[in-house]
């Protein structure tokens, strides 16, 4: 996804910079934080190439929350186990083949020997119970982190609601009170360190949620209601992507988690809360009038207009999202107008038409949305 | 009259009263298939049908790399244009489907189909027009799909299309009805294969052969076959459901009218875990087949050899939710089966022990085959623990439907199946053909393959990983994924390249290869007891068994029994467990209704798809095909005691 | 290879009943096979039971009437069909001639009343899940009930004439009788989960 740095950057050049990156078009770039050491250190043993192949933003080997931590740690169990395993079935075949053997004439069969066939019977059943110890051993250690992954559940501190549709994400914050509960798309801003519940549901077909940095993924399933509980620790960027093949444009089906500050998350909030800002120059309003008056409000919603519309990700907010089309282009102003002016060139068979503004009015409903901070 | 009172007749039987030239004479014009079309279309030689169901699903083997290709390229760098979303989805869907059904298991059934009659020491398969007819079915099935897929109607939905997806409201059009219908043929052939594999098994093998002396691939296709029949109905009735929901409206996987979208994931799973193993058992028996020859020696461990096939079934059937992991089941129910789908290691251990064990006893011989049973080890090894790591519920839940399963059911199938089942290719090309395969093909062949396939999948894991979903048909460049699926494309042609050898090795030694003889690797089961290509009769004499490696036990002189009829299709049955001779049992001869019977049932599955009364009018041919399949027909000599009423 | 004659399988007869019999153990693989389908059939009952609040959701369940004389009329068909079955293994080819003439009627009468009882089953296939799993899992069964009676009619015609005579068809007898049972056994099943349980729930 563009928005998680510049593209220019050479391929393959993670961890990328620390700080904020050069270049971003909109105004607070995005930030890739790396902590070193952490859960990063039992990485350092690897070859360097593969160690930077782990971290970035979407990689479950660079865990930034509990959750994703303590699944990591199941990993590498997982993996020095089957290491080791595999290391000695390599090496038995290595011996049994490269060792001297008894003669036989060409075609000729070796007899079946029962001394030697007893001690192979014996070695398979050293084989036979090394192998029951070390399933039971990880058995119990996935049967461990799995109730790990829980705790804290009933500490709940925050709830959103994802509802994945194709090919996008519906984010809402819920609030007792209505006028206080947030919609949003193909973003999420978590507090760090708060538990949160993340409530999965779906209208059309199914989805999964996977933010590999935070947790593993978990469906989205009609008729169903899912739930995936995790906490955020590390403040940061991160991408999630749906999981399950969700029909022609599943590639193009990611959003960003934010991680934040308490603070900051609530700066985000009460901002997110807010009405959408009124037309600020000429060309903004005729903006405004555009939208209104086009098939855009047929399915968008803008708050504190008259346009109210659901089926499609509301853009009270659009302008304070880092990207446009669940995850496909970073956000800016360039892309949302080469975007709006054809939606199927970009994402085929999404389903937003083709409107057909024309190009005056085009510059002007960018000029108006990229208003809605 | 009583049967056991008919007394032999004075026929002319096979026996130290008829001379040998003569035996072979009148055997091969009793069984002998008619030359030109006419007999290319009645054969129910199962030699002959085996051979076809081989090569077409060879020829499928070769489609669904085609396709494999296309998506690497598609792949290859981010971004990239080759094709767009709903190509891709058709190709990747078109990819898994051949793959399983119209090659995985149809060629493995079809080892099975030429092998096994061999191996058990008979002269044809038991329902040798049920044989017929399965091909047929298959072919047509095949065929069928593909053609859809030309004409921009191939399935969609992945090969697992899960609903609502593939349901009537998100696959609109005909797709998915051609896939659901599809599988609706293959699984037909496939069952049709498997109660012939079974009785054959059972109830035709060689004098002597008692179930501890079956050979370890008759084991396996024995076990393969039963599972079969346990795990089709269910993917019969699910796609059965799915068709309905799509044609005639009804509701199973609605939630608004109270179905359920994951009824169809546990009947697709029931089934579809299961077939994994479907396709690689078989594999297994072709190991142990390669492992005893190559090792000169029997395999060690015959008995648990055959305690894991069997423990592998059935523990098979008790995974199907470790695919379902990441679906939010109830997480208690869901402990089981890690624990159910970690145990399933332990007979793939046993296995794993005993073939290095009979390499470390024995005396490897170098060649072709026992190169891809080194690979086999190598690979297989390695997915079978990667299949471990994702029996944990929350490993499974980050990897899930990420490139490390796309890794891991590679390193299975293809290093579980598809290596041994090339290994075997080798093996037995001379046993169907006559001529030796090229070892310095082979080698390069194999070499190419063993790389390329790890050049192409071993990134794979780090990739899913790293955060790379299954079936996206592009991704953006900024992940880092590009320099994993650059070099994945890589490999991918260079397994191409393996492949493509291979079919230049067949073609050239087809011509001019070294002759095979009856036995080319010395090898001790009764299929190289006679000569290669086998005839007709397959066996001049039926062999008698007397260990588990008859030919090394009888050292050349291979005894037999005699008093089959010459004249007429006769094979010999025993019994079950002990396979004492119990009957003369008459085999059928070529006929046309099988075909027929084929034909009227595509027409029947076809036009279901487009209309639901074909079910009613499609039946009327069918049935005039079955009757004239099953109608009695005159024997050429009085074959059989009349009963006196 | 030198001929090794051990043993001379002249004598053994060329055709037997049950067991020992190819078609015997083909029926049985069917058998198995379609069986299994019913039990997955009344697992997806089950399982789409536990969808619902109510089962049926909203409509009574069908009719007791023509469900229950179907399986009155097949248990009491067992005893003609056992008839069958040993007059053929006896190779009385008359008594066998009229067993399946018996068996045929019977076959034809279960399709008559199989009519009615997809007139009584109060929803249709396309109302809800509930009507979608009882309509097929009853199709399922006609579709058993209608190849038996198609196969017992070709047997009919082939005992009726010279065919009969040859004790393959007769062998085919017992084989369509242990079919019928199969058909009979897997009926009581299905009328329990589509008649009594959801009166018992």
């Amino acid at each position: 996804m563009r928005g998680f740095g510049d593209s220019r950057r050479p391929q393959g050049a993670w961890p990328p910079h620390p700080g904020p990156l050069p270049g971003g078009e909109r105004e607070g770039p995005l930030t890739l934080t790396l902590s070193p050491g952490g859960r990063g250190t039992w990485v350092a043993a690897l070859p360097l190439p593969l160690l930077t192949a782990c971290s970035g933003p979407q990689s479950m080997l660079d865990p930034a929350g509990t959750q994703a931590g303590h699944i990591g740690t199941m990993w590498w169990i997982l993996f020095a186990t089957c290491a080791a395993v595999y290391g000695i079935v390599m090496l038995w075949l290595l011996w049994a083949l490269a060792r001297r053997h008894r003669w036989v004439e060409p075609r000729g069969v070796l007899p079946v020997e029962e001394g030697r066939d007893r001690g192979l019977t014996f070695w398979l059943s050293v084989w036979v119970g090394g192998t029951v110890v070390i399933l039971c051993g990880l058995v119990t250690a996935s049967y461990a982190v799995d109730k790990s992954l829980t705790h804290l559940a009933n500490r709940e501190e925050l709830a959103v609601e994802v509802e994945g549709m194709q090919w996008w994400w519906r984010i809402r914050y819920p609030d007792d009170d209505p006028s206080r509960s947030i919609a949003t798309a193909n973003e999420i801003h978590l507090p760090a360190g708060a538990p949160v519940r993340l409530k999965l549901k779906a209208q059309d077909v199914i989805h999964s949620l996977w933010i590999p940095n935070l947790h593993g993924k978990m469906d989205l399933i009609p008729g169903r209601e899912n739930e995936l509980f995790l906490v955020a620790e590390r403040e940061g960027t991160y991408r999630g992507q749906c999981a399950e093949f969700c029909g022609l444009q599943h590639a193009h089906m990611a959003l960003t988690v934010v991680v934040e500050s308490p603070e900051d998350f609530n700066a985000w909030k009460e901002a997110q809360l807010a009405p959408a800002p009124e037309p600020a120059s000429d060309e903004q309003k005729r903006g405004k009038a555009v939208f209104l008056s086009s098939a855009c409000s047929m399915c968008h919603g803008i708050r504190g207009t008259t346009a109210s519309a659901s089926v499609a990700p509301d853009l009270t907010h659009l302008a304070s999202r880092p990207t446009i089309a669940a995850g496909t282009l970073p956000y800016n102003r360039g892309n949302l107008a080469a975007w709006i002016a054809d939606p199927q060139r970009i994402k085929p068979g999404n389903h937003m038409p083709l409107v057909g503004v024309p190009p005056p009015d085009l510059q002007a409903l960018v000029a108006y949305l990229d208003s809605l901070k | 009259m009583s049967p056991k009172d008919s007394h032999p007749s004075d026929e002319l039987r096979d026996g130290p009263g008829l001379n040998e030239d003569e035996t072979c004479r009148r055997l091969e014009r009793t069984w002998g298939t008619a030359p030109g079309l006419w007999g290319w279309l009645t054969t129910v030689d199962h030699k002959l049908i085996g051979r076809r169901y081989i090569v077409t699903g060879f020829v499928f083997f070769l489609l669904g790399g085609i396709l494999a290709l296309l998506m690497r390229l598609q792949l290859a760098q981010p971004e990239g244009t080759l094709v767009g979303p709903d190509r891709y989805n058709q190709i990747f869907s078109m990819h898994g489907t051949t793959m399983m059904f119209l090659f995985a298991v149809p060629i493995m059934e079809a080892m099975a189909v030429y092998l096994v009659p061999l191996m058990v020491g008979t002269r044809n398969i038991a329902f040798p027009r049920l044989n017929a007819f399965s091909y047929w079915v298959y072919l047509a099935g095949g065929i069928m799909l593909y053609v859809a897929f030309l004409l921009n109607t191939g399935p969609e939905a992945g090969w697992f299309s899960y609903v609502p997806l593939s349901g009537p409201e998100y696959s609109p059009g005909k797709r998915t009805d051609f896939w659901a219908q599809m599988i609706t043929f293959t699984e037909v052939a496939a069952l049709a294969v498997a109660v012939e594999v079974i009785v054959t098994v059972l109830k035709m093998r060689a004098p002597g052969m008692s179930l501890n002396r079956v050979p370890l691939f008759v084991w396996s296709m024995l076990v393969t076959s039963f599972m079969v029949v346990f795990a089709m109905p269910s993917i019969m009735l699910a796609s059965s459901f799915l068709i309905m929901d799509r044609l005639i409206g009804t509701h199973f996987f609605n939630p608004a009218e109270g179905g359920d979208p994951l009824l169809w994931q546990h009947l697709f799973w029931f089934f579809g875990h299961p077939e994994v193993y479907i396709i690689f058992l078989p594999a297994l028996g072709m190991v142990s087949s390669i492992v005893a020859a190559m090792a000169r020696r029997p395999v060690f461990g015959h008995l648990p050899m055959v305690l894991a096939l069997i423990a592998t079934a059935f523990l098979g059937f008790g995974l199907w939710v470790h695919h379902m992991f990441a679906t939010g089941l109830p997480r208690l129910g869901v402990s089981y089966f890690t624990a159910a789908s970690m145990m399933i290691a332990i007979p793939s251990g046993i296995q794993i022990f005993c073939w290095i064990a009979t390499l470390w006893d024995g005396q490897p011989q170098w060649r072709t085959p026992l190169l891809f049973v080194v690979g086999f080890v190598v690979i297989f090894v390695l997915g079978g623990l990667t299949g471990v790591m994702l029996a944990s519920v929350p490993f499974d839940q980050q990897v899930h439907d990420t490139y490390f399963v796309v890794a891991h059911f590679h390193y299975v199938l293809i290093g579980g199946a598809v290596f041994p089942l090339f290994g075997a290719f080798y093996f037995w090309f001379p046993k169907i053909t006559g001529r030796m395969l090229s070892e310095r093909l082979g080698r390069w062949n194999f070499g190419l393959f063993f790389v390329g396939f790890n050049v192409a999948f071993f990134p794979m894991h780090l990739l899913g990983m790293v955060g790379m979903p299954r079936r996206v048909y592009t991704y953006p460049a900024e992940l880092g994924w590009a320099g994993m699926n650059l070099t994945a494309t890589i490999g991918a042609l260079m397994i191409a390249a393996g492949v493509a050898l291979f079919i230049v090795n067949v073609l050239v030694s087809l011509r001019g290869g070294r002759i095979a003889g009856p036995n080319p690797w010395g090898a001790g089961t009764l299929e190289w007891a006679t000569s290669s290509p086998p005839p007709s009769y397959n066996f001049a004499h039926i062999p008698v068994v007397e260990g588990l490696e008859p030919l090394w036990d009888s050292r050349g002189r291979l005894p037999v029994v005699h008093g089959l009829r010459v004249e007429e299709r006769e094979v010999l049955l025993t019994t079950v467990v002990d396979a004492h001779p119990d009957l003369r049992e008459p085999s059928p001869r070529p006929t046309i209704w099988p075909l027929l019977s084929a034909l009227a049932i595509t027409v029947l599955f076809i036009g279901s798809i487009f209309t639901p009364s074909a079910v009613v009018w499609g039946s009327i041919p069918l049935a005039v095909g079955l009757i004239g399949w099953f109608w009695p027909k005159r024997s050429r000599t009085p074959t059989e005691p009349v009963v006196e009423s | 290879m030198e001929r090794n004659f051990v043993r001379d399988v002249s004598h053994l007869p060329t055709h037997g009943h049950g067991p020992s019999n190819l078609t015997w153990w083909g029926t049985i693989g069917f058998i198995l096979i379609e069986g299994f389908a019913f039990v997955l059939a009344g697992f997806t009952y089950l399982y789409l039971m536990m969808q619902f609040q109510h089962w049926p959701p909203g409509m009574p369940p069908p009719e007791l009437l023509w469900g229950t004389l179907m399986t009155v009329l097949l248990v009491l068909s067992l005893a003609p069909n056992v008839w069958a079955k040993r007059m053929a293994e006896r190779e009385d080819v008359p008594r066998s001639r009229i067993a399946v003439l018996v068996m045929l009627a019977i076959g034809v009468l279960t399709l008559v009343i199989r009519w009615f009882e997809f007139t009584v089953l109060n929803v249709l296939w396309d109302s809800n899940a509930y009507g979608s799993i009882i309509w097929t899992i009853l199709g399922l069964h006609t579709l058993h009930l209608v190849t038996d009676v198609g196969d017992t009619a070709v047997l009919a015609v082939l005992i009726l004439t010279k065919h009969g005579k040859d004790p393959r068809r007769l062998g085919d007898v017992t084989d369509n009788a242990m079919y019928w049972n199969f058909v009979v056994a897997a009926w009581v099943p299905i009328y329990a989960l589509l008649y009594l349980l959801p009166r018992a729930v």
